[in-house]
């Protein structure tokens, strides 16, 4: 009975003309919220953003200067992290989809990476400093701080690389062994090309999460301002520098500008995996 | 052939290697974390640490629980918001929107989960904190100024998730739905949702997840004041801020404390993992197929 006068007082047309106004309202404010953070970046950020600001080497703590070093930093990290991170990342993947099956194995692994990932940055952090800088000794360096991001991206590239490595159809293994290939000659020589684009994209997405991560570097890379000159010294990625400038009161303008920038990089990331995501999609659907 | 054979072995074994790094690798940071912070148990006492509501490492004082209950209600405060926008924007973009302009909110929820945490943090330290200031008084660093920036930052996971467990409802249920005579929100809110809702739930702990381990954005804006918040415009400290706050130069117990801190952030971390992973499981029958 209750239902029934509930369902009186407004009409089933009009409830669905009233929440369909609502559903709008919450895309709409979904997408201003990202237009209106990115926009106040960008606008304020770009104006300090030149040739200078990203060559230039930072003067007084930051003050005024560029960012040189800090770009260097980054890239050191990010690929430390990608270069120790995609070997494992797809052999755990190939080991499970090849060799395991659905198991006790599997089910292991899935869920190391699934606790991987939601495992917070800074206890990465503090990871990173009990273990690599002060238990295996490599001090405050772009080593250490690498290593700890290649842990975080490990799960992501993990996970991409195992979808998309069972999505490859049985038929390519079954051409491969009947021409009389190994187990290995088949997922070397054609399992994992046909492969490809799917773990590149893992391995996009893994390094755009390690290069906006500060929480889990900032206690294993030393946050030096100095320029290193190889993986053993220490430097300063450029999100523990926006978080540094912005939180001592450096500089606002300079913050402002790094800002910008990583927003920069983070956003050609996610369109360069987008783009690959839709290419390898249709590809496998075309077929 | 021998030779073959031996190196076939090899790989396989070498690839078990990498399966299981993920399991050596956290069974590395637990006993890590668990060596550096177990000290400060033993010396302060374990419910001493838990339930002290004094922290003042000078005075060797080490209670954490004005953070605990920080770190909880910047997130509860977060998801009172995230959680109406991300069900109606998951619902949106899986039952209601047509597809061009799904394809416009695809890539605006994955540029949100790519923005870094600092760049959240320096809009909200920026923006927000002024406007707080100037329309509800007091410093403008606040628990809500805090669970805003949160509230952006766990909508795309909660979002992702959910939408991926709505789809997951098989098409018959709608189709039945439909045939009876319900509109598509009849069809959403007696069919859709029902179904989809252990997949929902677990989206909203994952995103719990995310917004209690958030360091930088935490410590740009909430204020950091170790205390039990009165109001929501009080400054809080979070279980997380504190860690990242004062690990630059502690030593000693204090240093050990810090790593305690982080055992309690785990601890709640794996509580949510086991609740998320106990309701996928236990409904991934339930659900007809629509496991996540």
């Amino acid at each position: 009975m209750r239902g029934l006068k509930s369902q009186k007082i407004i009409s089933p047309k009009t409830s669905q003309k009233i929440m369909n106004a609502i559903f709008i309202i919450s895309g709409i404010i979904t997408i201003l919220i990202l237009v209106l953070i990115l926009g106040y970046i960008l606008i304020m950020g770009l104006p300090v953003v030149n040739l200078e600001f990203i060559f230039a080497n930072p003067i007084d703590s930051g003050a005024s200067g560029g960012i040189f070093q800090m770009i260097v930093s980054s890239i050191y990290v990010t690929l430390i992290a990608g270069i120790v991170a995609t070997p494992l990342g797809v052999g755990a993947a190939v080991y499970l989809v090849e060799y395991a099956g659905e198991g006790k194995i599997t089910k292991l692994t899935r869920f190391g990476a699934e606790t991987l990932a939601s495992i917070p940055s800074i206890v990465y952090g503090l990871f990173g400093l009990a273990f690599f800088v002060v238990a295996i000794g490599l001090g405050w360096s772009l080593l250490s701080g690498g290593l700890v991001l290649a842990i975080m991206a490990l799960p992501t590239i993990f996970q991409v690389s195992e979808v998309t490595i069972s999505s490859i159809p049985s038929s390519y293994r079954e051409g491969s062994y009947g021409l009389g290939a190994t187990k290995w000659q088949t997922i070397y020589r054609v399992v994992l090309p046909a492969a490809i684009p799917g773990i590149v994209t893992g391995v996009i997405l893994g390094m755009t999460r390690v290069i906006s991560e500060a929480a889990a570097v900032m206690f294993a890379v030393g946050s030096s301002l100095s320029m290193p000159l190889s993986i053993f010294d220490p430097g300063r990625p450029l999100p523990l520098h926006l978080y540094i400038l912005a939180t001592e009161g450096i500089s606002l303008e300079n913050a402002y500008g790094t800002a910008a920038v990583l927003v920069i990089i983070v956003l050609v990331l996610t369109f360069v995996s987008n783009y690959l995501v839709d290419k390898y999609q249709r590809k496998i659907m075309g077929r | 052939m021998e030779k073959n054979r031996l190196s076939e072995f090899l790989i396989e074994k070498s690839l078990v290697i990498t399966a299981i790094f993920s399991i050596i690798i956290i069974l590395l940071i637990v006993l890590f974390i668990l060596m550096e912070g177990f000290p400060a148990f033993e010396d302060y006492g374990f419910f001493r640490f838990l339930f002290g509501m004094n922290w003042a490492p000078s005075d060797g004082e080490f209670g954490v629980f004005a953070m605990i209950i920080g770190s909880i209600y910047v997130t509860l405060l977060s998801l009172i918001m995230a959680v109406p926008l991300s069900l109606l924007c998951a619902i949106f973009m899986a039952e209601v929107a047509p597809n061009s302009i799904r394809r416009i909110l695809k890539p605006v929820i994955e540029t949100l989960s790519g923005i870094p945490s600092v760049v959240y943090g320096f809009f909200g330290l920026i923006v927000l904190v002024p406007i707080i200031r100037t329309n509800f008084g007091g410093t403008g660093f606040s628990m809500f100024t805090a669970a805003l920036i949160l509230t952006v930052m766990v909508l795309p996971t909660i979002i992702t998730i959910s939408q991926d467990s709505l789809r997951a409802v098989p098409h018959e249920y709608r189709e039945a739905s439909f045939g009876l005579g319900a509109t598509n929100w009849q069809t959403i809110r007696h069919v859709i949702f029902p179904a989809a809702l252990p997949g929902i739930i677990t989206s909203i702990i994952l995103g719990m997840g995310r917004a209690i381990g958030e360091t930088l954005a935490a410590i740009m804006i909430a204020g950091n004041v170790v205390q039990i918040p009165g109001s929501i415009f009080d400054p809080v400290r979070t279980l997380t801020a504190n860690i990242a706050l004062e690990m630059g130069y502690a030593t000693g117990l204090h240093y050990n404390a810090l790593f305690g801190t982080a055992i309690v952030l785990f601890l709640i971390i794996i509580i949510l993992l086991l609740i998320a992973n106990y309701i996928q499981h236990k409904y991934k029958v339930d659900v007809g197929g629509g496991y996540l």
